[in-house]
């Protein structure tokens, strides 16, 4: 077994091989560039290396330096994690050329498979299954059918030059398919001047479903179950489970056995994954191999039982498996949620700074988070802005998704943005609950992107019951305050009104031994809570149930954050809460007449003056922010009346910059 | 007696309707409460005890014998705050518009000597047109003596004001002179000419929004130090707030238990400033995590932004916060955050109010605008109030603290009592280019001797060691421990005891 292991990684994947290292007693080196120099893979390595500027290309896409570092260190191994190095086979020589183990499969698994063309030609010849087509030219109408009949209807025309769904038709029997082809080849040659068509088997309802494998340097080749990944967003994976909520028995045996079939084609050694994309017949077809440690590989970890990165490094080491595939059980649930830093209601820009606050949810048998980052750590511009891997374990799927839930409301983070309302938005949708996934999941539940209307409302009274308690706690507090007069000690009161979205909750509170008893009407929430003054999540049992409220003081009053729903919140007198009706509701000012900067960043140039007239699609200024320059345009026609930021402004988000008549 | 009884009721009820309905009703529709129900939210329940419910104005001229409300458009009384001891007038703006008689003057007066002489604040709601002109030069009067007792109230009892309508001309003087003002946005105003003075005057075009309205006056003149959305926010921050102040100068502040343990780690803190000295970060992040949970009740948070103050509570007891801001102007000195501050120091000095101070200060702001302003005198107003300071003093060096502004943010030298430093902090008469720069002038051409020099320089001060090495820096600490060592800090100061030499006054350099 090695000694001492060099993690050519950052972030989360570092500190969790870092983890598992350090389990098994193994040393740990840690590089870094200047960007995480105070980093926390840095400081949970025993040993850290400085492999350059904060730019990956400069530092952790720098071979020679990492290879370097393993030469100081003595360092004999070298896990890769995931991106950067992880299926490089220059690297993968280079390190076999100094001597250090590659914690990875060998380099005829990285070569053959990192080809898109080379691995399906693989795949089919061992046996797997890929997507049927016929890449040649169709001759005509006649052939159309015959085609299509091989390959088995649904059938999608595309045209040879096609895109953008132009010169693209589904049929689904022989009639359709010969009117068809026709069409496609007529709009073929009127759109692209090249009537060429060529046939492959329409996927409905696509889902993207994986297998895990493992394989060792003594022919053993087992599969650890699937996940399914099919939420994505923009082809980024958002939510994992495993196992898929579509896969049966059968299916699942037989997706498994190509997964494996295929690493043995390919004398697999490590931990892979072999990504299928299923229809919802249940037929299974190969899109590619990862040669890596997938960044979901927690799920499939929790339903296994297994450390998938231990069972790398022991076969880098040349150990045999510790398991056959008969020792493969799946038990239970988990789902993963990929925390960002990114604003979800801002088209999910992505969102640099400091973690001000930071407080994941705890971690338990049920939770588990993998992180690379702190409170106070910098979101930066230079790497994936992924906060953490939220995962959750649950005896059944639903469970899993109850955990998630409860999870997503504890997981407190102020200083950046965050996608924890689209999260839970997601794992609440009813489709997602019933299990009805496809890759389009997110394209066709939000197709105009993600708004506030988005997000699933939740039971108001929740907050609300929080919000009084927390009140009535302060308040309580404020009785025992120095220096009264006599005679005018407060009393307490029990009778108080909330008003969340303007709506009154008069509600009646009594203290109970370990909690409070809130009457709404009839109604009484039993809320029993250890929250202490200043914790900014309230974790509270209401008539049983367990919920976590993350709550802030705002103004007169407080926000509460509960279910990836935003409410305000204030607790009054009744008297109060009565005047309050005389409060006139302040109309936010109207934006429309302002440019707007869309994100934090510098001024850097302003086109128009004050009373020049503008036309749609102008130039107005130009932002710099991550070390892009955006151009902010003219959405209409217009006259610039006021300019109300310079050259050289450092602008916040939303900061007028220009008023137009 | 059941005449008299009857008799009674009558005049209350006439009293507590002030105006009349319609004049109330007009209030409630400009999004208004009226007087009285301004000191229902401000006042615990049941605990206000009004005076002078019955005064009337004594004016003969303009018929206005004839138009006599009782109470006179002001309501007097005191009451308590959570407990807390209150003395408060509420101008009615339903009777006379609010405007000042003799009469009315006297009802202010009377609360005003009333809370000398017990030792409680004074909160005044101001919602008036101005001088009751009928009455003339009595009205004037009556202004004046409520000036005169505002000064002699001033650093004995603490006096805040809470402007909720118009307060215009002569008027504005009384809360100019109190402790703090806070205005309500859209409803209140306040200039000592209005916008049609203006116009005649200078042919400015203003409205009186623009003129005085809450935003001016809390991000351009600095006159106010909060405001709020409306009336009923205002009122129930205004009962926040109070909760920090001492009833009176020789009061200790309020205390109030907290869950909040005193040596609770900050391990953030230790990564919050950036190794690269030119980058900002926000001192705030400092004061919410040293605070007791995280609260901080800022003031002036819009206006001279370099500098932040404001109320935290550390192991429950009210601290008064001066910090600067490295995120605006790098956190320099100029005129306005000199004033700011010095003001603070001096209502925290008044008040016994002990004082935190967090420095990252490059040096005073340079330039034609700032000298001709006055910085000398305007720079001078901090050092004074810092100097002259008896309070337990606890200053922080979190990065920066070059040259004069070192001497002024509460250092060593001026009586601070336990001075830290983190390690990040460089405690010398400039940033080491520019020492560099004036040292070595005749080597100037020689960039790359420029630069050891640089490094050299930076190497030798830029730390917080050469001022330890003097006892200038009492301990340097890791940041994440800053809460436990100033909570300590200030426990052992407690019982601190310091007088300056008796004199008539000192003569700060106003």
């Amino acid at each position: 077994m090695f000694k001492k292991i060099l993690i050519a990684n950052r972030g989360e994947i570092a500190c969790r091989v870092i983890k598992t290292t350090r389990r098994l007693g193994i040393q740990t080196v840690a590089v870094y560039s200047d960007a995480d120099a105070n980093a926390l893979h840095v400081r949970m390595a025993d040993e850290a290396v400085r492999i350059g500027t904060a730019a990956s290309a400069d530092s952790y896409l720098r071979m020679d330096r990492v290879i370097e570092a393993c030469r100081q260190t003595g360092a004999e191994a070298v896990h890769p994690g995931y991106g950067f190095l992880s299926e490089n086979a220059e690297f993968c020589r280079a390190l076999a050329d100094a001597g250090i183990t590659f914690i990875g499969p060998g380099l005829k698994a990285i070569t053959s498979m990192g080809d898109k063309i080379t691995s399906k030609l693989l795949a089919r010849e061992a046996g797997v299954s890929t997507v049927p087509g016929y890449t040649d030219v169709i001759k005509g109408p006649d052939h159309a059918v015959e085609i299509a009949r091989e390959i088995g209807y649904p059938v999608m025309l595309k045209a040879s030059a096609g895109g953008g769904g132009k010169g693209m038709r589904v049929v689904w029997n022989d009639a359709e398919c010969r009117d068809g082809f026709e069409r496609a080849s007529n709009e073929a040659r009127s759109s692209f001047g090249d009537e060429r068509v060529f046939a492959e088997k329409f996927i409905q309802e696509p889902r993207h479903i994986e297998i895990q494998v493992l394989a060792d340097s003594h022919g053993n080749v087992i599969y650890l179950g699937e996940r399914e990944c099919s939420i994505q967003r923009r082809h980024q994976k958002v939510i994992e489970e495993a196992p898929s909520p579509f896969l049966d028995e059968e299916t699942r045996r037989a997706m498994g056995e190509q997964a494996v079939a295929l690493a043995r084609a390919v004398d697999y050694c490590s931990a892979g994954t072999v990504e299928f994309i299923v229809d919802a017949a249940r037929n299974f077809y190969f899109l590619e191999m990862n040669t890596r440690l997938q960044v979901e590989h927690p799920v499939t970890e929790l339903v296994t039982g297994q450390d998938l990165v231990e069972h790398m490094i022991r076969v880098a080491a040349g150990e045999k498996l510790s398991l056959t595939q008969a020792d493969v059980r799946l038990k239970g649930w988990a789902m993963e949620a990929r925390v960002y830093a990114e604003d979800p209601f801002r088209n999910f820009m992505p969102s640099i700074g400091r973690l001000v606050r930071y407080q994941p949810p705890t971690e338990s048998a049920t939770v588990r988070v993998d992180t690379g980052i702190e409170e106070g750590s910098e979101v930066s511009m230079f790497y994936d802005p992924m906060i953490a891997k939220l995962v959750t374990y649950g005896e059944d799927r639903n469970k899993a998704i109850d955990h998630m839930a409860d999870a997503l409301d504890n997981y407190y983070i102020r200083g950046v943005n965050h996608n924890i309302s689209f999260l839970n938005a997601l794992i609440m949708h009813p489709r997602f609950r019933e299990g009805r996934l496809t890759t389009n999941f997110i394209a066709e539940e939000y197709p105009d992107g993600f708004h506030a209307a988005d997000v699933p409302q939740s039971d108001p009274m929740i907050p609300v019951a929080v919000a009084a308690m927390v009140h009535v706690r302060l308040d309580d507090r404020a009785h025992e305050i120095s220096g009264q007069t006599r005679r005018f000690e407060r009393r307490r009161r029990r009778d108080w009104v909330v008003i969340a979205n303007r709506v009154h909750y008069p509600v009646t509170i009594e203290a109970v031994a370990h909690g409070y008893e809130v009457w709404y009407g009839d109604t009484v929430y039993r809320v029993k809570s250890d929250w202490q003054f200043g914790e900014p999540v309230v974790q509270a049992e209401i008539n049983g149930r367990s919920v976590s409220v993350q709550l802030d003081q705002q103004r007169a009053g407080y926000r509460a954050f509960h279910h990836g729903t935003e409410i305000e919140l204030m607790v009054l007198t009744p008297r109060a809460a009565e005047l309050t009706a005389h409060m006139i509701e302040k109309q936010p000012p109207d934006l429309s007449k302002f440019l707007l900067s869309p994100m934090p960043g510098l001024l850097v140039r302003l086109s128009v003056a004050e009373g020049d007239e503008v036309k749609a699609g102008e130039e107005l200024a130009v932002v710099e922010a991550m070390k892009m320059e955006n151009s902010l345009r003219a959405i209409d026609d217009g006259v610039v009346a006021k300019v109300l930021a310079s050259q050289g402004d450092s602008l916040m988000v939303d900061q007028p910059i220009l008023e137009f008549e | 007696m059941q005449e008299n009884i009857a008799k009674l009721r009558e005049k209350e009820q006439a009293a507590l309707l002030g105006g009349g309905e319609h004049r109330i009703q007009q209030q409630h529709l400009k999004g208004k409460l009226t007087a009285r129900e301004r000191l229902e939210l401000l006042l615990d329940e049941g605990s206000f005890e009004e005076w002078d419910k019955y005064v009337e104005h004594r004016s003969h001229d303009f018929g206005m014998q004839d138009q006599k409300i009782p109470g006179d458009g002001v309501v007097t009384g005191y009451g308590t705050i959570n407990g807390r001891l209150v003395f408060v007038f509420s101008q009615d703006f339903t009777v006379f518009g609010g405007a000042l008689s003799e009469a009315h003057a006297e009802k202010i007066c009377k609360i005003m000597d009333q809370a000398m002489k017990v030792g409680a604040p004074v909160i005044g709601l101001n919602d008036s047109g101005g001088a009751r002109i009928q009455e003339g030069v009595a009205s004037l009067g009556g202004y004046a003596e409520i000036f005169q007792r505002n000064v002699l109230a001033s650093g004995v009892v603490p006096q805040l004001s809470v402007i909720m309508g118009p307060c215009a001309g002569g008027a504005v003087y009384s809360p100019a002179m109190t402790d703090f003002i806070f205005m309500v946005e859209d409803s209140a105003y306040m200039f000592v000419t209005g916008p049609d003075v203006v116009k005649t005057v200078t042919h400015e075009i203003v409205t009186p929004e623009e003129l005085g309205g809450a935003s001016i006056h809390t991000r351009k003149s600095g006159v106010a130090d909060l405001s709020f959305e409306n009336d009923v926010e205002a009122l129930l921050r205004t009962r926040r707030f109070f909760d920090y102040l001492p009833a009176n100068n020789r009061d200790k502040p309020p205390r109030w238990p907290t869950e909040d343990p005193a040596g609770r780690a900050e391990p953030s803190l230790d990564t919050l400033v950036p190794p690269d000295a030119s980058k900002p970060y926000d001192i705030k992040e400092v004061i919410h995590k040293v605070a007791d949970e995280g609260e901080f009740f800022e003031l002036q948070p819009g206006y001279a932004q370099n500098i932040v103050i404001g109320f935290i509570r550390l192991q429950g007891s009210t601290v008064g916060v001066v910090a600067n801001q490295p995120m605006v102007l790098a956190g320099c000195l100029d005129i306005d955050s000199s004033k700011k501050g010095a003001r603070f120091v001096r209502f925290c000095d008044a008040f016994n109010i002990p004082i935190l101070t967090l420095v990252d200060v490059p040096g005073f702001m340079p330039g034609t605008a700032q000298e001709y302003g006055g910085i000398i005198k305007n720079g001078a107003k901090l050092l004074y109030a810092y100097a002259e300071c008896t309070v337990p003093k606890v200053t922080l060096i979190t990065r920066k603290a070059y040259g004069g502004a070192y001497d002024v943010m509460a250092s060593k030298h001026l009586r601070g009592d336990v001075n830290l430093a983190w390690p990040s902090a460089e405690i010398a008469v400039m940033g080491a280019k520019g020492a560099v720069e004036i040292i070595f002038r005749k080597e100037l051409g020689d960039n790359e001797g420029i630069q050891r020099r640089t490094n050299e320089y930076q190497q030798l001060f830029a730390n917080p060691f050469v001022a330890a090495s003097r006892g200038f820096v009492d301990d340097v600490i890791m940041p994440r421990e800053t809460r436990e060592r100033v909570c300590r800090s200030f426990a052992m100061l407690r019982d601190k005891k310091l007088e300056n030499p008796w004199r008539k006054h000192g003569n700060i350099p106003l």
